[in-house]
């Protein structure tokens, strides 16, 4: 394994430098550095492009300039030197400019690389269980429909549609009778295709979640519930004991009942301490990461103890399962508190709440929850843009090792044992479609660090892909380097790492 | 499952007469092509996106016209003419509902704010964005086939360094590339059609290369290589026959990905440049226009879709039909 990781390094670092060599020549001749000074009409024009071409070496032939770049970036590679990547044409220190613009783009992308994922594969396992199904066939137009999507074209569609149309919409936030009977037809279709079933309990099923989504919709509508959205301490309970149940089927199957006692406790500790716990996080002089942060390493704690003493026998199902309890709990928690400040922000930013540009209102001067519902407000509509094709192919990819597993010998001997289906599909299935999955989302790491160019473009948010496209223009061959040597390291690394975790995973794969 | 006598054609011994076999239904042996297009031609999705890929293609290439050919359209791409309305004058809906009933007016997709027939215009984009598709699925292709099958077959040095090569070209960013190129070359449809090609040809030799490292150890090729073939005729009567799904699909693919990698330079402005043009190119043309006419942006950004997604599913079904290990038709 060390000789492994060794040999990938050092074959890496010869491909690095191969490759960066070649950049480095592209970008040189990509393009005049010197353009924009060369039409400038200010007196000092003659001093600003001495004062250019000292900075960027351009007096140099381009492998003397090159070799200097190398070693600015060498320094890099040991700590304490200080890193040097040069300078942009606008005198900026390009490791400036990249730490900010990955902190950017790491905001950015991650929830949506994390619902993607989460939602990609939920769904991916689900229609690998219903295999030509309508869900199934349905899913599968759907996320071909993603692939074949222009990003830039859908996220200009989201900006114009979307988001104008719920902004109006939040005017005067009330369900039209249409959008009702539509909305709980769609709801039916959707719970009877997922359930299945035979055909008379897929009917029951179709027409009581349609019922049931028409009468909530209603019911909101009706009590102004859209013009000031809230959980309730009600709701935030009933959530966590479902939750609680739901993930006990899950993990350990209801018949567990120490799990499920276990379980069950945490909710109801959590539903307690919610009162306490809202007011705390609600008071803007409080409110703050850390603490929040601290309140749910207490609520761990706290369900991990609650776990190991309901679980008995079972006792790492029952820990894990209460302490996603506890954490789901308190995820209802925020939730609450962010749709309370959803009035007061919808104040200030003229009840224009689904924002189009940039990462945040200027001089919003909000409270610690407003600044938080600006910032997701802000990423609403990138997070959708970026979405699409990850879950497009996360549940295109799980659906497929899915039905391979499923397909397996060892699949037809857990059946063949009597183990309940559950067990056969989470235990035996499951975590085996999990190991390709994991090499793809280590791969997916690597690469989004590179930013979302368009995405980014599209919604004027200033991450690495920005950065990058906006040195090109400008032929600006520091902070294309910077890009590249970040996004490249990063993506070697990951390829690694995905290696070295499908290696750990899969006992038959051996580094060598 | 009921056992089958596959080998029911083959007299069982020379001196009997040949037996009749009691079924109810025949055996007809089929070579592994007929299998494939079998497979195919039943897979429903790919079928139906086949027929409406051929329609769409027929309609670009007809209705405009190619290579000097005149086509049926009258109005012209590239004149600028008077501005009627500027709003689309297709209309497929019926009176009652919002509409004038099916008519197709002078102008069916509109007009853009020179006076240019929008329906010419998104046909002679189609048309270009085709030619770059296939143009970056055939290089690509060639390429990758070539590489790959030279380092699987030979291993040894010529596999690491062509396998680092493709490492490296890896790791250069394509729109890097692209920017450099766009700035040099004339920006033509062509010119970035190959670049494209000579980018985005890495994963299928590795897919390729893949493939020949496990079957230059299968019997036979040891067969045809004791029978005294020379190396290329190992490599393309032996093995490559063999890598023709992966190949095929992996094509398909790529020329599906190559339209929409298309559009996102030309958004990005280092895309096909002036004066030629395609779809990706009108709506980044065009989304300034958008609040005033949103056709403008929509039509070719559904043509694009349209495409995509057909090819996309004709490249799923190949697939399937490709697969040895699929075994049940699709409904």
């Amino acid at each position: 394994m060390p000789v492994f990781v060794l040999r990938r390094l050092v074959v890496s670092v010869f491909i690095l430098l191969v490759s960066s060599f070649l950049i480095f020549f592209l970008v040189a001749n990509s393009g005049d550095p010197l353009g924009d000074l060369r039409t400038d009409t200010s007196p000092n024009r003659e001093q600003k492009i001495e004062h250019r071409i000292e900075k960027l070496h351009l007096d140099q032939p381009v492998p003397q300039r090159y070799m200097t770049w190398l070693g600015g970036v060498s320094k890099c590679a040991v700590p304490g030197l200080g890193c040097d990547l040069g300078q942009s044409v606008r005198d900026q220190d390009v490791s400036v400019l990249l730490s900010q613009a990955l902190s950017a783009t790491l905001q950015l992308v991650t929830a949506a690389i994390v619902l993607s994922i989460i939602l990609g594969v939920t769904v991916g396992v689900v229609s690998s269980l219903r295999q030509y199904s309508g869900f199934d066939y349905t899913i599968t137009f759907t996320a071909f429909l993603f692939f074949s999507l222009p990003v830039f074209w859908v996220a200009v569609l989201l900006k114009q549609y979307l988001a104008i149309e719920a902004n109006d919409w939040y005017d005067d936030p009330k369900i039209g009778l249409t959008s009702t009977v539509v909305l709980s037809l769609l709801s039916g279709l959707f719970w009877g295709a997922i359930l299945g079933g035979k055909r008379a309990r897929r009917w029951i099923v179709r027409g009581t979640a349609a019922v049931l989504t028409a009468g909530l919709l209603q019911y909101l509508s009706a009590v102004e519930w859209f013009q000031r959205p809230a959980l309730g301490p009600a709701l935030i309970a009933l959530l966590s004991f479902g939750t609680a149940v739901g993930l006990t089927a899950l993990l350990a199957g209801l018949h567990r009942r120490n799990v499920l006692y276990g379980c069950l406790t945490t909710a109801a500790v959590g539903s307690v301490v919610q009162f306490p716990a809202l007011n705390w996080i609600e008071d803007s002089t409080w409110a703050s990461w850390t603490n929040v942060g601290l309140l749910a390493l207490g609520a761990i704690a706290v369900a991990a103890v609650i776990g190991y003493f309901f679980g008995g026998l079972d006792r790492g199902p029952a820990i894990r399962a209460c302490v996603l309890t506890a954490l789901f709990t308190g995820a209802f928690m925020v939730t609450d508190i962010l749709l309370r400040t959803v009035p007061s922000y919808s104040q200030k930013v003229n009840g224009r709440i689904l924002a189009t540009t940039g990462a945040e209102t200027p001089d919003l001067n909000g409270t610690f929850w407003q600044n938080q519902l600006d910032q997701i407000t802000h990423l609403i509509l990138p997070t959708l843009a970026i979405m699409l094709i990850s879950f497009a192919t996360y549940s295109r990819y799980s659906r497929a090792t899915m039905l391979d597993v499923m397909n397996q010998d060892y699949v037809r001997t857990a059946r063949a044992k009597g183990l309940t289906e559950r067990t056969v599909v989470v235990r035996h299935a499951f975590r085996n479609a999990l190991i390709p999955l994991t090499t793809l989302a280590a791969v997916d790491l690597g690469v989004i660090v590179g930013g979302a160019v368009i995405t980014e473009k599209v919604f004027a948010r200033r991450g690495m892909g920005s950065l990058f496209v906006t040195a090109l223009d400008q032929v600006d061959p520091n902070p294309v380097m910077g890009f590249y040597i970040v996004t490249a390291v990063s993506i070697v690394v990951f390829n690694m790492l995905a290696d070295i975790a499908y290696a750990y995973l899969d006992p038959r794969i051996r580094l060598s | 499952m009921p056992e089958i006598e596959t080998t029911a054609a083959v007299p069982s011994a020379p001196a009997d007469p040949p037996q009749q076999v009691e079924r109810e239904f025949t055996i007809k042996a089929m070579t592994q092509r007929q299998l494939v297009f079998r497979r195919f031609f039943r897979h429903r999705g790919a079928m139906t996106a086949l027929v409406v890929l051929g329609a769409a293609v027929l309609l670009a290439f007809s209705s405009i016209g190619v290579a000097g050919i005149p086509g049926w359209w009258d109005a012209s791409y590239a004149e600028a003419g008077q501005v009627v309305s500027g709003g689309p004058t297709l209309d497929v809906l019926p009176s009652p509902i919002d509409g004038d009933g099916l008519q197709v007016g002078a102008h069916p997709f509109g007009q853009d704010d020179v006076g240019r027939d929008y329906f010419a215009l998104t046909m002679r984009g189609m048309q270009r964005s085709l030619l770059i598709a296939l143009l970056v699925g055939l290089t690509a292709t060639v390429i990758g086939v070539v590489i790959g099958s030279l380092a699987g077959f030979f291993r040894g040095k010529i596999d690491a360094i062509l396998m680092r090569v493709t490492d490296v070209i890896l790791t250069i960013p394509l729109l890097l590339t692209a920017a450099v190129v766009g700035r040099t070359s004339d920006g033509g449809a062509v010119s970035l059609a190959l670049l494209l090609g000579l980018i985005v040809w890495t994963s299928l030799a590795r897919l390729v290369r893949g493939e020949f490292l496990s079957l230059r150890e299968k019997e036979f090729v040891e067969a045809a290589r004791a029978l005294g073939a020379s190396s290329t005729r190992i490599i393309f009567r032996h093995i490559v026959p063999n890598t023709l799904g992966t190949i095929i699909v992996n094509a398909t693919l790529t020329i599906a990905s190559a339209i929409l990698l298309e559009t996102a330079l030309s958004f990005l402005g280092f895309g096909v440049q002036n004066p030629d043009t395609s779809l990706g190119k009108l709506i980044s043309d065009y989304q300034t226009a958008f609040q005033t006419r949103p056709w403008l942006f929509w039509w070719p950004g559904l043509f694009i879709v349209l495409i995509a997604l057909t090819i996309n599913f004709i490249g799923d079904g190949l697939r399937d039909a490709f697969d040895p290990k699929q075994t049940r038709v699709r409904a």
